[in-house]
């Protein structure tokens, strides 16, 4: 937890933001040291998801206000795919399918793409399968998959262990998991918080954006933060997740 | 959507210059003194001005077809230029005296006049305006037997073979453009490749328009006798103009017993600039007759830049066991329409036929896929599978696609299979976010797209093809 050598990974500071004209973020702050685990809850429509998007540069959020930096670089500034680059990673609430692109073929551009960013060699196909069929063990999905249309006829459980597969294949600096544990059935949700665990080390972070207290029993956050009206109105430790769960997020806003 | 994709599908037309040379031409406008000027200028046997004449006879008791889904304003016949040529020099006795100026053009698109310089192991026939400027190779081929020249020098030298050929897959009066094209073509290639003989090396014709206000109407025949085979390729490019021009070509193929015809296409005509000015209209007739036994046809096309594509490469499978085969790529950006397909008419006992169609719409454009299998009454255990698959980048464009399944014999099976897709910033985002940029992200998914139909491309005109959609498509996407 924290600690006075602990690196600072990502650090928001009154962040405002808005979609189609209207104001959803009113001023969040947020810090995230590597090593860390920070669940951030909320209900519909209190900003989580759109804070996870506008970190990721989606193109129809916009921000307004605020500073955001992350591995030391302004974040702000960088094109989408230059945050990817610099290590940040989003796994998608609903994954896009892509017909015709094989999932291999994505992961292997993504990943030697990366490869270059860092200054790293890039790897051939032959290397790069023996690469994803290590990494593919960690979210237990038959390598098939790699073969297949990126999620095209994969099930909602099956497009979630896909992002992490993505997350496992290119070791981000942050992951941010936008809703991943919903529509998933208990297995499927053991598998993907195994994978995400597996992945854990003291140089990156998660975050988890969730509606649900149910993930947290399998990825245990150090940090629990309440979003409400485009703000984070609590910040907690895990305990903070199961009181919500025994007592609705009503009673956050009548304590408030 | 998005500067991103926008700047990715305007990229601008790298053919677009003119080459200033002497031209010669008749006066614009068609009559019957016209068709006899051509005739007389190329000096023609009796018998094929009269093909002419009376191709023209019955054209002028055709309407212009308007059944397709492109909208354009009507072609006024008059104002078209039908025969332009480089001022010709004395006959020419090698390469190195081909035009000067003329060789520097096709140079720059890429098609060297030199043999030694030459793609290598492809003998090309170039087409420019007019007439046909030189054939590579020709000796080479020549010593298997294999005929492969211009048009007109068919004519001249082998009357016999294009007499018996001409017109015998695309009658004159078959429709419209071909009959247009059946009075006036002034130019094209020609290929025979005698019993038993594969074709060493790729057969390649190379069409350039250069002269403003002139219409293109080249023939292509091509014979393959019982047992041969033959890998044809054919490439165009046009200059860039503010008026629109025509192109109503006619290619035949006979595939006798045995034979094996493979026709390959990357149309690259101008396709008007982003407000839908200027342009290549493409009404071309192209069809094949599966005539032997187990002889094969086997078309495959991308389709990127005429303003206005109407063109339907067709299979008319004659002989049990012949197998016809379509496999196409069609592009449209800005304000280009398309409307491109495919026959399949089984008319022999097993044969069997395949339709492989992609359509990518972007900016403006519509793009109609249009299609017909047919089995006759006679065609017992006939087979065809068709698949035709739209891909739309951006909200502003349009894809169709116009199914005719006429089918006469039980003992038929027909399968067709369709779907539409989308490039949507959600994908272009979920790329970015996985650190790969538009430009690769599209390059991608539209590879993905279209790799069953390049897979049946030479290896060259893969390339090309793949260099060309990704150039087509810049700044399409964001």
């Amino acid at each position: 937890m924290i600690s006075k050598d602990s690196k600072v990974m990502l650090e928001v500071k009154n962040l405002r933001a808005k979609v189609g004209g209207v104001e959803i973020l009113k001023g969040v702050d947020l810090t995230v040291n590597a090593g860390e685990v920070h669940a951030i809850m909320g209900i519909n429509g209190s900003g989580k998801s759109t804070f996870s998007k506008v970190l990721a540069g989606h193109p129809d959020y916009h921000v307004t206000g605020g500073t955001a930096s992350f591995a030391g670089k302004d974040l702000f500034a960088l094109e989408p795919e230059e945050r990817a680059r610099a290590g940040l990673f989003l796994a998608f609430q609903y994954p896009v399918e892509i017909p015709g692109v094989s999932n291999s073929a994505l992961l292997r551009l993504a990943y030697n793409t990366l490869q270059t960013e860092r200054g790293l060699e890039e790897l051939d196909p032959l290397e790069f399968e023996d690469l994803v069929h290590e990494k593919i063990k960690v979210v237990e999905m038959d390598p098939s998959f790699l073969g297949r249309s990126v999620n095209e006829g994969f099930s909602g459980g099956e497009k979630k262990r896909n992002e992490i597969l993505q997350m496992a294949v290119l070791e981000p600096k942050l992951a941010i998991l936008d809703e991943t544990d919903s529509g998933l059935d208990i297995d499927a949700l053991r598998i993907v918080a195994n994978g995400v665990n597996s992945l854990l080390t003291p140089d990156n972070a998660v975050v988890m954006v969730t509606h649900y207290q149910r993930l947290l029993n399998y990825i245990v956050p150090d940090y629990v933060h309440v979003m409400d009206g485009g703000r984070i109105v609590r910040t907690g430790g895990k305990e903070l997740a199961q009181e919500l769960e025994a007592r609705g997020y009503d009673w956050l806003r009548a304590a408030a | 959507m998005s500067t991103v994709l926008n700047n990715l599908v305007n990229q601008p037309y790298k053919h677009g210059f003119v080459t200033d040379i002497e031209t010669e031409s008749v006066p614009k406008g068609l009559s019957e003194d016209v068709i006899r000027l051509i005739s007389k200028k190329k000096d023609e046997p009796e018998w094929l001005l009269e093909f002419r004449l009376q191709a023209y006879r019955h054209w002028l008791t055709m309407n212009e077809p308007d059944w397709a889904n492109v909208n354009y304003p009507r072609i006024d016949f008059q104002e078209i230029i039908y025969f332009a040529q480089p001022k010709p020099k004395k006959q020419l006795a090698s390469m190195d005296e081909v035009d000067p100026e003329l060789r520097r053009t096709f140079e720059k698109l890429g098609v060297p006049l030199h043999e030694q310089k030459i793609m290598a192991g492809v003998a090309v026939d170039v087409i420019f305006d007019s007439v046909s400027v030189t054939t590579t190779y020709k000796a080479k081929l020549a010593e298997v037997g294999i005929i492969f020249c211009s048009f007109s020098e068919a004519v001249r030298e082998h009357p016999e073979l294009v007499k018996q050929y001409l017109g015998s897959v695309v009658p004159s009066g078959d429709n419209f453009y071909a009959a247009l094209n059946s009075a006036v073509f002034t130019d094209g290639s020609f290929c025979f490749i005698p019993k038993g003989v594969k074709c060493p090396m790729d057969l390649s014709t190379y069409f350039r328009i250069n002269t403003e206000g002139s219409g293109q109407f080249e023939r292509t025949l091509i014979v393959a006798e019982k047992g041969s085979s033959v890998c044809y390729l054919e490439g165009c490019t046009a200059p860039q103009f503010d008026t629109n021009q025509l192109h109503a070509a006619v290619v035949e193929l006979v595939a006798l017993d045995n034979a094996d015809i493979k026709y390959s296409t990357v149309q690259n005509w101008y396709a008007g600039d982003e407000n839908g000015k200027g342009g290549i209209y493409n009404f071309v007739t192209k069809r094949g007759l599966c005539k032997g036994v187990n002889s094969k046809i086997s078309w495959t096309q991308v389709e990127t830049g005429s303003a206005i594509t109407w063109k339907y490469p067709s299979c008319v499978l004659l002989g049990d066991n012949s197998t016809g085969e379509f496999y196409s790529v069609a592009l449209t950006n800005h304000l280009q329409q398309a409307d491109t397909g495919t026959k399949m008419i089984h008319l022999g006992k097993n044969t069997r036929s395949k339709i492989i169609s992609k359509g990518i719409s972007a900016g403006r454009s519509s793009n109609s896929y249009r299609g017909m299998v047919k089995v006759g009454s006679r065609a017992i255990g006939a087979r065809n599978y068709s698949q035709c698959d739209s891909m739309l980048i951006g909200d502003r464009c349009e894809a169709s696609t116009f199914p005719t399944i006429d089918v006469q014999n039980t003992t038929a099976m027909i399968e067709h299979e369709a779907s539409t897709s989308k490039i949507g910033e959600d994908q272009m985002f979920f790329f970015a976010q996985r650190g790969i940029g538009s430009e690769e992200a599209i390059s991608m998914i539209i590879n993905g797209f279209c790799k069953d139909v390049f897979v049946h491309l030479p290896m060259e005109f893969a390339v090309e093809a793949t260099k060309l959609l990704g150039l087509k498509l810049e700044g399409s996407v964001g």
